[in-house]
């Protein structure tokens, strides 16, 4: 259902940043972005790995260490949650509970139609909008359950109207 | 003394964040324009009579750290601004960078001209990709108008600035680290010494400062140190751009004076403005999470470095966290270590452990189930892991815990009796770790 990029896609990136080994971060950030699935296959991983000239595991090492990073597959839309003290006290867990109650599903899972993952992430930096969560690069503050109900119906419209 | 003075956040929402033309008029590049006409050395000397100390966290004086890059003769050197910006409750270089980052552009290649280094990073935080762009689109206007690329305003100086992303990890914000990550790398910190003024970025010498340190530069260099100085106290030369979050009226990010009290930034109407919900203050929490908890008592200290830190406080990245009576010492403790434990970077014990054994503590603790003993190893567990952690992140990972010990040692007490003041724990369940 996802789409998956192709093998030219996945070249395209890496040429951008002219193959260089320090851009590592961010060629897999662009490549994750591109999944589908948010998350940075094997197969892609080997492909980085010999176009860069680096060994596999040097590759796997960045993406086991870095948070934003996954290798397994996730939803098309992540949904973080931050749960940082400052977040925290603005009653994060609240908004958690609200997140996993309209999507039926636990934090650290997927929805069956593959579209959410629920996942709590370290300050974002938003903490003046506590509570806060985060899906790809959008920040949404001031989080309650009105609006979040909001934001899941605008990601499920987005979703169909690519049907 | 007025409690707001912009000196390095005036053009926020000012002026378009990319636009040379709106930063000129508003008096950008003259710092940059009277560098070229100063010698390196002269313009070390400003900083370091500006006093300032570095924004990032460890309030290290800048003038000394450019004085020692200055001395090693090797080159290439390089510039790095650290824009990890990772410190819980923080949330000040997203302000500059968003809204000024010609600002930092300056104050980079200002350090760029001093010590003939031709390329600067900055290292921004993955969580802030949206906001790489708008500092690429300011990087690029600043090259098309000549103050950034090729022989710079006909100098003969050239410089580039790259942007390097983050991935989202908080000891990447650790200088060593940091380069670590810039090279390609796992973010884990490299031993010291050597100091990445030797031996830094791709082995060469290396400059790291905080995006706010930069951004202080330009200031510096037009209103000389002296002035600058004048603007903070004695120790701790200009201002800081402070974070507010947590239960107060006014949140966001403020520029105060180094003088001003504590109770100024929390209670002032054009600071804080007091309590949100108009319940009583706790305490707060200075400077990240790796900073020291304060208690209502030390509300009339003065912030600035020195003052500071003879309270057993510090002034950190910036960040002020306040707590109203609602919470607990306890879970807020063990919010901290949680933290702590999903950042560490697993290279050494005493902080991959500790922080664990710490939770497992604070946590019979909030379940009324920990005893004297307890307490004791707890101690005792926090100073073996500030004593000999490897990194930064370990050494202060329980800087928030002692500094709670010292405060509010009743409440832990009251714990071993399975009882909580604020009423968090032993009423609620758990809701799943
Ligand atoms: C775990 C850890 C995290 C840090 N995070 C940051 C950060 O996010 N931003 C920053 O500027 N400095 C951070 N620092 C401090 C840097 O190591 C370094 O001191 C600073 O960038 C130097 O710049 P300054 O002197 O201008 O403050 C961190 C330090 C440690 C130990
Ligand atoms: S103290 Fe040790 S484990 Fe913790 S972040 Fe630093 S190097 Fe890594
Ligand atoms: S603590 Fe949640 S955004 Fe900073």
């Amino acid at each position: 259902m996802n789409e998956k990029p192709t093998k030219e896609q996945i070249l395209g990136i890496i040429a951008k940043y002219g193959k260089a080994k320090e851009q590592l971060l961010a060629i897999l950030l662009d490549i994750q972005e591109v999944s589908g699935s948010n998350c940075v296959t094997e197969e892609w991983a080997q492909l980085v790995a010999k176009e860069l000239d680096l060994p596999l595991s040097k590759v796997f090492d960045v993406l086991t260490f870095y948070a934003m990073f996954s290798i397994k597959p996730r939803g098309k839309y992540v949904i973080e949650i931050c749960n940082s003290a400052p977040c925290y006290v603005s009653k994060s867990e609240e908004v958690a509970k609200i997140f996993q109650d309209i999507l039926g599903i636990k934090m650290g899972e997927t929805t069956p139609d593959g579209l959410f993952t629920l996942l709590y992430t370290s300050c974002i930096g938003a903490c003046d909008q506590g509570p806060v969560a985060k899906i790809g690069d959008k920040v949404y503050g001031f989080l309650n359950k009105e609006k979040i109900t909001g934001i899941i119906n605008e990601y499920r419209e987005v979703v169909s109207c690519q049907k | 003394m007025s409690k707001i003075v912009k000196l390095i956040s005036a053009n926020c929402g000012k002026i378009r964040p990319d636009s040379v033309e709106d930063y000129l008029n508003f008096g950008g590049y003259a710092a940059l324009k009277k560098a070229f006409n100063m010698e390196p050395m002269q313009i070390i000397e400003e900083v370091k009579k500006a006093k300032l100390l570095g924004r990032g966290g460890a309030a290290y004086p800048a003038g000394s750290k450019w004085e020692q890059l200055y001395e090693i003769e090797e080159s290439p050197k390089y510039i790095v601004c650290n824009a990890d910006e990772g410190e819980p409750g923080t949330f000040k270089d997203k302000l500059l960078m968003e809204q000024d980052p010609l600002r930092v552009i300056e104050g980079m290649t200002i350090a760029g001209y001093v010590f003939n280094s031709h390329d600067g990073y900055i290292y921004i935080r993955g969580e802030y990709r949206d906001l790489q762009k708008v500092f690429q689109a300011a990087i690029d206007n600043a090259k098309k108008e000549g103050f950034l690329g090729e022989n710079i305003l006909n100098t003969g100086f050239s410089y580039n600035i790259h942007i390097m992303t983050g991935a989202g990890a908080y000891v990447c914000g650790e200088n060593s680290a940091l380069l670590n990550s810039i090279e390609g790398k796992a973010g884990r910190p490299r031993i010291k010494p050597p100091h990445l003024a030797e031996v830094g970025l791709f082995l060469k010498p290396t400059l790291v400062n905080n995006v706010e340190s930069f951004a202080n530069i330009p200031t510096i260099v037009t209103e000389g140190g002296e002035k600058y100085l004048s603007y903070g106290t004695a120790d701790s030369g200009g201002t800081k751009l402070i974070c507010l979050s947590g239960h107060i009226k006014n949140r966001g990010v403020f520029e105060v004076p180094f003088g001003v009290t504590l109770r100024d930034i929390i209670y002032d109407p054009e600071l804080g403005g007091g309590m949100a919900e108009g319940k009583k203050l706790k305490f707060f929490h200075l400077g990240g999470q790796s900073g020291p908890c304060s208690s209502p008592e030390q509300l009339d200290t003065v912030y600035c470095c020195r003052a500071m830190r003879n309270a057993g406080l510090s002034v950190g990245s910036g960040a002020v966290v306040v707590l109203d009576e609602s919470v607990c010492i306890i879970d807020y403790l063990k919010k901290v270590t949680e933290f702590f434990i999903h950042e560490s970077c697993g290279k050494c014990v005493p902080c991959r452990e500790g922080n664990k054994q710490l939770y497992l503590i604070l946590d019979k603790l909030s379940k009324g189930e920990a005893t004297e003993n307890d307490l004791a190893l707890m101690k005792r567990l926090s100073r073996v892991m500030a004593k000999s952690s490897f990194c930064g992140l370990g050494q202060a990972a329980s800087t928030a815990l002692d500094s709670c010990l010292k405060h509010f040692s009743s409440e832990f007490e009251a714990h071993l009796n399975k009882q909580c003041p604020a009423g968090v724990c032993f009423t609620k369940k758990e809701s799943g770790e």
